[in-house]
């Protein structure tokens, strides 16, 4: 596999606000990548760049092997499917859905038709009309449809039900399988991608904290729980993420993955061990870098549980 | 299915093992394909590769180029050999654990395990 995306040194700077601080990252070929952090992390900013419609301050981007900007012959080949993407006042979707077809090569026409009817989207109400799923869904159609080389999804999915979103996850991953192609999906719901993701690019503060394989990081951390003395005398040269208790029992979440051997001490002790699922361990790993990065600057409170 | 904070490729190696131990799955019979898992688990198609390609590694699937993967000859035996190799870490130890914390003795252990045994032939019999 080849890189597809190349980006050394970006950054990204509005007036005193640093968006993208200096990150460099490759984006391999035909691989589904999970582009995850907080609100206002720098996601939309980097997607924006890579598709040139947003300028780098310094830094260099290339995809597939070239400049981005002004150029037909790779701009063609991707697709960006804004959360809020904006559309003419009086168009349709079906408008929406043509000129798609005029500017993706790649476009299917009757893979579009079948995801209309799976969302069940009314064509003949204009967009300005439509619900805030209904909208998401005319992006999600046409970014699956497009059967771009890259395709960029940021935050596809507002307002679409639970139901509309398995269908998007479920078409996305039976028409990958068969055209495979390269897929960044930008999302807050950690849980429902994470075994779509093939890589997991975590950014925090405009930096990447975490750039690796989704599966060699699901049993990178652990939860042990049991009284407090004998989790506290476990932990004690380990790299602590999260700690709770609650009376004499604590809860301490742990990076590492454990061995066989401890397990089994674990378990002899009577301590119990849970997984951390991905989610789990992004907000984790996310407030342990905010902490770190406060207590080298200065203290500034941590928002819990905003990444959901 | 899938469970949280293991590695999905594990997982899925797991649960092809599971039915060529059970007998569901023959041995030079044809295993699912790498599509078919991802499509039935709802993973991605690398994650069930990687999962299928520590068996053929480990010898217990064989690729029939342009058909697909088959379980190899003698794959149950030498999967049913690891899993005896594990089974007091994974099944007696905790079981031991437990009886330890209820004041259950070997004796007691014996004594339930030999009546279980016979209640539970009779009712999953094949």
């Amino acid at each position: 596999m080849s890189p597809v995306i190349e980006v050394q040194n970006l950054t990204k700077r509005y007036h005193d606000t640093v968006a993208v601080d200096d990150v460099s990252f490759t984006i391999q070929e035909d691989t589904i990548y999970g582009l995850l952090g907080r609100n206002g992390a720098g996601k939309t900013t980097i997607m924006s760049i890579l598709t040139a419609q947003n300028f780098a301050t310094s830094g260099e981007v290339r995809v597939f092997g070239e400049n981005p900007y002004e150029n037909a012959h790779v701009l063609s080949q991707m697709c960006f499917v804004r959360e809020s993407q904006k559309y003419p006042d009086d168009a349709l979707p079906k408008h929406a859905f043509e000129t798609a077809r005029l500017f993706f090569p790649n476009w299917d026409q009757e893979f579009a038709e079948r995801l209309i009817a799976d969302f069940q989207l009314p064509l003949k109400t204009r967009i300005k009309k439509l619900s805030r799923g209904q909208l998401s869904a005319v992006g999600v159609i046409i970014g699956l449809a497009a059967r771009a080389r890259i395709t960029f999804f940021d935050e596809p999915y507002l307002g679409l039900d639970a139901v509309a979103r398995q269908i998007f996850y479920d078409r996305l991953l039976e028409d990958y399988t068969e055209h495979p192609r390269t897929v960044i999906l930008s999302s807050h719901l950690i849980d429902e991608v994470s075994n779509l993701i093939e890589r997991v690019l975590v950014i925090d503060r405009g930096k990447i904290i975490m750039d690796e394989a989704t599966d060699a990081v699901r049993d990178r951390a652990a939860t042990i729980v049991g009284d407090t003395t004998a989790v506290e005398a476990f932990v004690a040269d380990r790299e602590v993420l999260h700690r709770e208790s609650l009376g004499r029992v604590s809860s301490v979440t742990v990076l590492g993955t454990l061995t066989a051997a401890e397990r089994a001490s674990l378990a002899a002790k009577g301590l119990d061990v849970g997984p951390v699922s991905l989610q789990q361990l992004i907000v984790r790993v996310t407030q342990h870098a905010a902490e770190a990065a406060d207590a080298a600057a200065t203290a500034a409170p941590i928002d819990e549980g905003a990444l959901r | 299915m899938i469970d949280e904070g293991r590695a999905i490729f594990l997982q899925i190696a797991e649960s092809i093992e599971d039915a060529i131990v059970d007998g569901s799955l023959p041995e030079e019979s044809q295993a699912p394909s790498t599509n078919e898992l991802a499509a039935f688990h709802r993973i991605n198609p690398a994650t069930a590769a990687k999962g299928v390609n520590m068996l053929v590694d480990k010898g217990v699937l064989y690729k029939r180029r342009g058909i697909g993967m088959f379980v190899a000859a003698g794959a149950q035996e030498q999967l049913r050999g690891e899993r005896r190799a594990a089974f007091a870490d994974r099944f007696i130890d905790p079981l031991l654990a437990e009886a330890r914390a209820l004041g259950l003795d070997a004796d007691d252990l014996t004594t339930l395990i030999q009546r279980r045994y016979t209640t539970t032939a009779e009712g999953t019999a094949r």
